[in-house]
């Protein structure tokens, strides 16, 4: 853990950790209290149909209510995007969907009118069930972001038939939902009718402000967006979601203030979530374990009104050597909600396939998995021919499995016992890519040799303000004190959202950028774009990469399994805060544990939408859960990032946990699980058949 | 919620006073009641807020326990009587909920708290027991968590409380307003009328709960599985007594938790022990006679497994 | 209604959560509403000095009692032991479940003191790592702070 400089690598804490400590700092919904009214956002009971008839008069009725909004008299919107054209439509896509929201004087008095509501729908049939052999399936155009939806190299299937060693396995995962602590909210207040200041739960302020100026159909300059702190995101608050929209709508239409929040119920429908995905993965090897194919083919879904096509299948064309290659991503339209970001979209499905299937590979090969994936390491990114910029995986692999004493393993499956429990460990790797998109900021000289920065990022428990707070002490040479740096506002010119791990980098180029300009000239304020900069970089493959460790114990009465050692060895380039990076790769792995053993939306088709709506029967991990977990990093040193050197690390931590747990789990069982959750229903099963 | 009327009882009469007023409910610590209000599924007009009421653990004449119904559940879990003479009601209310909501629930609010089926919470769905007549989607839709006993097609849900299932193993008895009677008879199955919970009239208050004498209870324990480390309902849970000499037993308790819409009390596998040498053996024969009866439903066999399991497991732990 | 020392005559609808009467009428937002019903713990507040969910407590039904909230654990200027142990430690990321970490921490801590069981130690319990996790997870904390959550709550419990 070097310190690179006076300020990069120093364990500084969190710069709001006081205003975090002591209840200080407010988020979306805690900013305003005078002549505030509440918006409760009222669902659909049915997938898929039109509504005939609303009738409101019961919840006007209650003394309190302010108005009810629905398709019958909202404000008009100019939604580019279907999932925010609130209100606007007759038709239901989905069980869950807004079709209409009540203002009241209270949160009690809204929440009671909310249900008197009465909505008359014409139901349709409807389809929420992925398959694989879903007879509408079809080829996006691409998949999320802009990547290619198939690619192929060489000829992937002859080489498959070719292959003394060979794979062919399919791997299921249900729905996950984000699940942040602090439920989409947001307070809308137009000030004179014609500018709007809304404080959100976002992950972006800055593009949220164009978003929600452009749906409104009003001038972006006219609407202020304002988020210093968020209660996480995890990707579901990196769109605009429902509550910035209506409330600011509602404050339209009753003339005061709004706030909405979401229940955490509601969250589960209007939020989006991760798409199920059904992933085939085939991989040919010679017998000294190189791979001679690999193949990758997704299945996954999206709603009917929104194409989010998520990029699972990308991350198999850049992790290891092969001469023939496939891979293919498929979608179908369900009438379900649109699936959305969540930790590592792409990476954290795709990797948990990949790093599985390849566990198969190592033991059918009788070759150690670790030896495996060095004996593929790739020199150059075998999709583009770049060089990668710099790439560690091996050097992770190994320092872990030092630290993990993985040369005291005996490879059999299910030969270690502990009384009643059966031990096993699990290695997968892990990466996530490095990637920069352009930023504004503002760099200011003030009084007393201190320094103002300000630009719209977002810190939603990334440790992104402090990160940034270090780069411009370091950019200008001072103590990280004399730097007050201020996020969170839309006022501050254009930044991408906290996302793709990209916000570091981004935002903190512009900001060194700032710094630099603000140092080299007389000004006593300097402002900037990065956006020269993030387009003239050379052609490098950018990723930061993992290795995941896990060692699990699995009760075979009950099928309990547990979780007693999770290690995470990373590189990703400077680690610029490392008490911050730190809880970003554990948190990463913590709900990596989750993905594998715990979380489900179970979806029932007669309904068309997940039943186990709360954080009772939608387990995410518990302290109890988490027992011995590390994370630590190799020393990378990569000249062609940013002027940090830095590499984002906010998703990694996911990326190959699932994966590793499932290797475990064989390990310890002599059972290969390919269906997540592995809960303990699944191995009792496994152990006893169905009966 | 709709609108509602709040009377604070002084004492068990203004209790039942207060609760002539039409659609009333009594309230103990509110993390059943306020969470299924919050949620549209009960919906009274008048609570009569009985927490502070018979807050008290008191010695009975025979040698047993009474405890009141206003007593906290981490008092009740925390009292040295209770620790020391009936470890599985302690054990029970510790593996239960969360350190929070243990100070605030009460005695008599955990043994009446409901379901936490999926369906039964969500209004706007079909339920029998929330709405009769209506249906039941967990029998085909979701049920991988519900009973593998005693279910009926008119509801296949499961009572969610660890606390009552150390309490029927321990054959407690439940005092109210009108009668004493089995907490084995408190609770229904769902045969018919699967709206009712328990056999309570409107307005009968539960005041008490009465711990028999029980020497050998001192052997006992509460064992729990779930899909998380904690704070999670159960999957199976089991209460379990044993009285041995020379390594027989002599007489055994068994109640399991999660398998249905009451306690379970295990009387077959009672049987079968009684006399037998504790053994695994004898354990697992227990084990299966009791499960012999089970039915389970599509999805949630596994539960008879982890049942046989956790009773040889535990009896075992216990011998 | 005390509050962190201030006493209080209010009005309330009968349905009025503690929760929402901290942070709607008091303007005391630090404790959170995670979830509402009693399942994430961010609402954790001390009720007459025991912690417990404040989105479950009806206010009418704690007229009298004695509140205290993560606004009242700081003495003065002077940050409490757990606060200071939080920052410490990085005990949080987004600190939307931080409030009623704290509070809850504070009424576990003085729980375990007095000799209160747990699922861990049914007697004489001692501060550990096991004890802390097992009476800690009520309070959920989805950015995964848990391990620096353990650590900063056993120095500070010392």
């Amino acid at each position: 853990m070097t310190v690179v400089s006076r300020s990069l690598g120093v364990a500084l804490d969190r710069i709001e950790g006081r205003e975090k400590a002591t209840g200080e700092a407010r988020y979306a919904n805690e900013h305003l209290h005078e002549d505030v009214a509440h918006a409760a956002v009222v669902q659909s009971t049915i997938a898929k149909g039109t509504i005939r008839s609303v009738d409101a008069s019961a919840a006007l009725a209650v003394p309190g209510v302010l108005t009810v909004l629905s398709c019958a008299n909202a404000p008009r919107l100019q939604a580019h995007d279907e999932e925010l054209a609130l209100l606007q439509s007759h038709r239901v896509s989905y069980r869950g969907q807004i079709v209409a929201a009540v203002v009241a004087e209270t949160i009690e008095v809204a929440r009671q009118a909310q249900r008197l509501v009465q909505i008359e729908y014409e139901q349709e049939p409807h389809d929420v069930e992925l398959r694989a052999d879903h007879p509408r399936l079809y080829r996006p155009e691409r998949v999320n972001p802009s990547y290619e939806t198939d690619t192929e190299q060489g000829a992937p299937d002859g080489a498959l038939t070719a292959a003394p060693f060979s794979v062919d396995v399919t791997y299921e995962t249900p729905s996950f939902h984000n699940n942040p602590m602090e439920p989409h909210a947001a307070t809308a207040v137009w000030d004179g009718g014609d500018t709007l200041t809304v404080y959100d739960s976002t992950q972006g302020s800055a593009p949220a402000r164009q978003t929600i100026a452009r749906v409104l159909g009003i001038d972006p300059e006219c609407v202020r967006v304002v988020a210093p702190h968020v209660g996480g995101g995890f990707g579901s608050k990196g769109d605009v979601r429902p509550p910035a929209l209506l409330a600011a709508m509602a404050a339209q239409v009753v003339g005061r203030p709004v706030a909405c929040s979401l229940t955490r119920q509601q969250m589960f429908d209007v939020t989006g979530y991760r798409t199920p995905m059904i992933q085939r993965v085939r991989l040919g090897a010679r017998s000294d374990g190189r791979l001679t194919a690999i193949v990758h083919d997704v299945v996954e879904q999206t709603s009917t009104l929104e194409e989010f096509a998520e990029q699972t299948a990308v991350v198999t064309r850049m992790m290891y050597a092969s001469p023939n290659r496939r891979t293919t991503h498929r979608l179908v339209r369900l009438d379900v909600p649109t699936p959305s970001w969540m930790r590592a979209p792409g990476e954290c499905p795709g990797m948990y396939a990949l790093e599985a299937a390849l566990d198969e590979l190592a033991i059918a090969l009788e070759l150690d998995p670790i030896e495996l994936r060095i004996r593929n390491e790739p020199d150059v990114d075998p999709e583009t021919g770049h060089p990668f910029s710099s790439r560690s995986l091996v050097a992770c692999l190994r320092e872990g499995a030092a630290r993990f004493r993985w040369a005291d393993r005996d490879p059999t499956p299910g030969a270690r016992r502990d009384g009643r429990w059966l031990v096993g460990t699990g290695v997968a790797a892990s990466t996530y890519p490095a990637r920069m998109r352009p930023s504004e900021a503002l760099a200011r000289r003030e009084p007393g040799g201190r320094f103002l920065i300000q630009v719209a990022a977002a810190d939603i428990g990334t440790g992104a303000r402090t990160a940034l707070t270090q780069i411009a002490a370091d950019t200008l040479e001072v103590e990280p004190e004399r730097v007050r740096l201020e996020i969170g506002d839309s006022a501050y010119g254009t930044a991408p959202v906290a996302g793709g791990s990209a916000g570091t980098a981004s935002w903190g180029t512009a900001v060194h950028l700032a710094c630099r300009r603000l140092l080299d000239s007389d000004e006593t304020e300097a402002r900037i774009s990065s956006e020269d900069t993030v387009e003239k970089r050379e052609p490098y493959s950018r990723h930061a990469f993992g290795a995941q460790f896990v060692e699990v114990r699995v009760d075979t009465e009950t099928g309990e399994i547990r979780v007693p050692r999770i290690l995470g060895v990373f590189a990703a380039g400077t680690i610029v805060n490392p008490k911050t990076a730190r809880s970003q790769f554990i948190g990463g792995m913590t709900m990596g544990l989750g993905m594998a053993l715990l979380e489900e939306g179970i979806l029932d088709p007669h309904f068309g939408d997940v039943v186990n709506h709360d954080l009772a029967q939608y387990h995410v991990p518990v302290y109890a859960d988490i027992e011995e977990i590390d994370a630590v990093w190799i020393d990378e040193h990569d000249p062609h990032l940013n002027p940090m050197g830095s590499k984002g690390i906010g998703e990694i931590g996911i990326v190959g946990t699932a994966a590793a747990v499932t290797n475990a789990v064989h390990h310890a069982t002599g059972i290969r699980f390919r269906r997540l959750p592995i809960r303990l229903d699944q191995v009792v099963e496994a152990w006893h058949g169905s009966e | 919620m709709r609108p509602f009327r709040y009377g604070r009882a002084a004492d068990a009469a203004e209790a039942l006073a207060l609760a002539t007023a039409p659609e009333a409910k009594f309230l103990g610590g509110g993390t059943n009641l306020v969470d299924l209000m919050r949620l549209g599924v009960e919906q009274p007009a008048f609570l009569v807020d009985v927490a502070r009421i018979d807050d008290r653990i008191e010695e009975t004449a025979e040698g047993g326990l009474r405890i009141g119904a206003g007593v906290r559940n981490s008092d009740l879990a925390a009292d040295a009587r209770v620790r020391a003479r009936y470890p599985v009601l302690s054990s029970a209310l510790l593996q239960g909920a969360s350190g929070q909501l243990r100070n605030l629930a009460t005695t008599a609010g955990n043994l009446l708290q409901r379901t936490r089926c999926s369906y039964f919470q969500d209004v706007t769905r079909p339920c029998n027991k929330r709405a009769p007549g209506s249906g039941c989607p967990a029998r085909e839709g979701e049920h991988r968590n519900f009973a593998i006993l005693g279910w009926s097609s008119e509801c296949v849900a499961t009572h969610p409380s660890d606390m009552a299932v150390a309490l029927a193993a321990l054959d407690a008895i439940v005092e109210t307003s009108n009668r004493s009677l089995p907490l084995l008879d408190l609770h229904r199955l769902p045969d018919n009328e699967p709206e009712r919970d328990t056999v309570l009239e409107q307005g009968e208050l539960i005041t008490a709960v009465r711990l028999p004498p029980l020497p050998f209870a001192r052997r006992s324990r509460y064992s729990k599985v779930r899909e998380r480390a904690s704070f999670a309902f159960a999957v199976v849970s089991l209460a379990a007594a044993l009285d041995l000499e020379d390594g027989i037993v002599r007489d055994a308790r068994l109640a399991l938790g999660g398998v249905a819409h009451k306690p379970w009390r295990a009387q077959r596998a009672e049987e079968v022990l009684r006399g037998e040498p504790a053994t695994a053996d004898s354990f697992t024969r227990a084990a299966e006679t009791e499960l012999a009866q089970a039915r389970p439903l599509r999805d949630n066999g596994y539960k008879i497994h982890v049942a046989r399991n956790l009773i040889v497991r535990t009896l075992s732990e216990l011998a | 209604m005390c509050v962190n020392g201030i006493e209080h005559t209010l009005t309330v609808d009968t349905r009025t959560s503690l929760l929402d009467l901290l942070r709607e009428r008091l303007g005391l937002t630090g404790a959170k509403k995670g979830c509402d019903h009693g399942q994430c713990g961010a609402c954790t507040v001390l009720i007459d000095g025991r912690r417990a969910n404040a989105c479950l407590a009806l206010a009418v039904a704690h007229s009298g009692s004695t509140i205290a909230t993560v606004e009242g654990l700081a003495a003065e200027r002077e940050l409490h032991p757990l606060q200071r142990a939080f920052i410490e430690h990085d005990a949080f990321q987004c600190g939307y479940c931080t409030p009623g970490q704290l509070c809850s921490a504070a009424g576990m801590l003085e729980e375990l003191r007095a000799g209160r069981p747990s699922a861990v130690t049914d007697t004489d319990p001692v501060l550990s790592a096991s004890e802390v996790r097992e009476r800690m997870s009520g309070n959920i904390c989805r950015c995964g702070a848990y391990c620096n959550l353990v650590q900063a709550i056993l120095e500070a419990g010392r």
